[in-house]
């Protein structure tokens, strides 16, 4: 069996991230093993501007936010397998992958980095009724088609959903000549960062209708158009609402699951709000030594986000390997978790081992429902340490707090995030 | 005669709900909502120059792909996006492509190039 200090699982903008802070931290031997043909991951499809606005300063497609990060892997002579495929990775670090040249093969790592990624929510998981005739897509994946391939996926497009790739693909189909009739939202908010219903939807007159969702598909072997309806609070379809859009394709954007099947494999906790592990101040899932970032852990809207998160997860995998970080049970010290309370949806991480915390920590979590002027708490036990107003919160856009270490002790019980609608 | 527009600031995740006062003559009185300089400057120009990059994809032959992502280098007047896709419809490179290369100099008469966003070998 091979042996490496350190297997990254993805190639994507997290994996790459994470390996370049570990190799950079004194991680000696690692490999990045990812399916695709090449590295960077979604990145490659996302031709679109407007990554690395926070890393870099500047606004640059997804393609080329990759090659920076690629570039770093080369310069590092960071190793890598493409057209490899991770079948299973057990509690004690075994990671088992396939490729053409190696078939079958298995790797024993001291640390493992989770950085697999997300997929998009299937028409399966929707309940729309009607049959199942051709053109209806996910977004991601006619963004594929568009951006690598060439192919144009129809010609008068419906998009069901308002997520960020729906957004972005509704310009998309426009600029190639496509008819965008209409983008509609089963929530009364749009969950894509508001940049994108600007560039992408006003920009070209596109309407989004919010609290709508598609009742019917019409069409046999093509898609002949659907019926939207309006719905209730419950997310109902109010009846006498309907109408009728003409149109040869459904593009679905609805949502994304973060890629847990090999973490289920090894044990690994996880949440039943996100659908990532459950990991610690570490970035570390349940199972010593396995790390996760990006947007396997949760699904985050800004990649340079992701890039530091995976960093961060890069930097403690590299310490758990040169054994620094302080490993059984009770040399760990007191764990606090940490609450999601009052419209937090939930935190990463969701527990911190005192002793193995930085000065500071950042916190991620995601709202519930949108918001307005309203403020984020965060408590140490019953002490408020944390109170910073917000003029806008919305589900779609996540939000973070930096924790100090000062104000913790071995008497916090808990840390608690929550959100306090009214002004006071 | 005074217009208020409302705007939607984009020059951060923040996307700060901004009123701009223009008059006829396209002269900015006010910006409010915004929460940093970006927003000022962002409202004033939204309403007087609205600028975008331009992405979008451009056939190659010979490479291990048949489409090379390309972008404006700067931004262009917004109503120049449809004519700047037009100009780049029939353009076919030939691999290698290297990010950076410019597959057009003058996007729509903006003076801009439009070049590769990546390598295509």
């Amino acid at each position: 069996m091979q042996e490496y200090d350190l297997v990254i699982i993805g190639g994507g903008p997290a994996g790459l991230a994470a390996a370049e802070a570990a190799k950079k931290s004194g991680a000696c031997s690692l490999v990045i093993l990812e399916r695709d043909r090449e590295l960077g991951g979604i990145l490659n499809q996302c031709i679109h501007n407007g990554f690395g606005l926070h890393s870099f300063g500047e606004e640059l497609t997804g393609p080329e936010y990759a090659k920076r990060y690629i570039d770093r892997i080369r310069d590092l002579k960071i190793e890598y397998m493409l057209a490899t495929m991770v079948m299973d990775l057990s509690e004690d670090r075994v990671v088992t992958a396939m490729n053409s040249e190696n078939g079958v093969f298995s790797i024993r790592a001291k640390a493992v980095i989770l950085a697999m990624g997300c997929r998009e929510r299937p028409r399966g998981a929707l309940n729309i009724p009607g049959y199942r005739p051709a053109g209806i897509y996910s977004a991601g994946t006619a963004q594929r088609l568009v951006n690598i391939e060439g192919l144009m996926p129809g010609r008068e497009v419906v998009i069901l959903g308002s997520g960020d790739i729906g957004l972005i693909m509704a310009r998309r189909m426009t600029l190639e000549g496509a008819k965008v009739k209409v983008v509609a939202e089963l929530m009364p908010y749009s969950g894509g960062l508001k940049r994108n219903i600007v560039q992408c939807l006003d920009d070209f007159g596109i309407p989004l209708l919010l609290s709508h969702t598609v009742v019917d598909i019409h069409g046999k072997n093509r898609v002949e158009g659907v019926t939207l309806a309006a719905v209730d609070e419950k997310g109902k379809p109010i009846p006498g609402t309907e109408e009728f859009y003409s149109c040869d394709t459904l593009l679905l954007s609805v949502g994304l699951i973060p890629e847990n099947e090999l973490s289920r494999e090894a044990g690994i906790a996880l949440s039943a709000v996100t659908g990532g592990p459950l990991v610690n101040e570490s970035l570390e899932t349940s199972v010593p030594g396995i790390f996760a970032c990006g947007n396997v852990l949760h699904v985050h809207d800004l990649v340079d986000f992701v890039s530091e998160e995976a960093a961060t997860a890069g930097k403690n995998a590299a310490a758990f390997i040169a054994e620094e970080t302080l490993r059984s049970a009770g040399e760990q010290g007191p764990v606090i978790p940490l609450l999601a309370e009052g419209g937090v949806r939930y935190t990463v991480p969701s527990c911190i081992h005192l002793l193995r915390m930085p000065e500071e920590l950042k916190v991620r979590f995601r709202v519930g429902a949108v918001y307005k002027n309203a403020y984020i708490n965060v408590f140490a036990g019953k002490e408020r340490v944390i109170r910073r107003k917000k003029m806008v919160m919305a589900p779609g856009e996540m939000e973070e707090i930096t924790l100090k270490k000062e104000w913790l002790s071995e008497k916090t019980d808990t840390i608690t995030v929550t959100i306090e609608e009214e002004e006071i | 005669m005074t217009e208020k527009r409302n705007l939607t600031c984009i020059g951060c995740p923040m996307g700060c709900a901004l009123t701009v006062e223009v008059d006829d003559d396209g002269y900015v009185w006010s910006v409010t909502g915004n929460t940093c300089k970006r927003g000022e400057i962002y409202g004033k120009k939204e309403v007087t120059n609205p600028t975008r990059i331009v992405t979008t994809t451009v056939r190659v032959t010979g490479g291990e792909m048949d489409a090379v992502p390309v972008k404006t280098k700067w931004d262009i007047p917004k109503d120049k996006i449809f004519s700047c896709i037009e100009d780049l419809k029939d353009i076919v490179l030939t691999a290698p492509v290297k990010t950076g290369d410019v597959v057009l100099a003058d996007a729509a008469g903006t003076g801009v190039p439009v070049i590769a966003t990546r390598d295509v070998i």
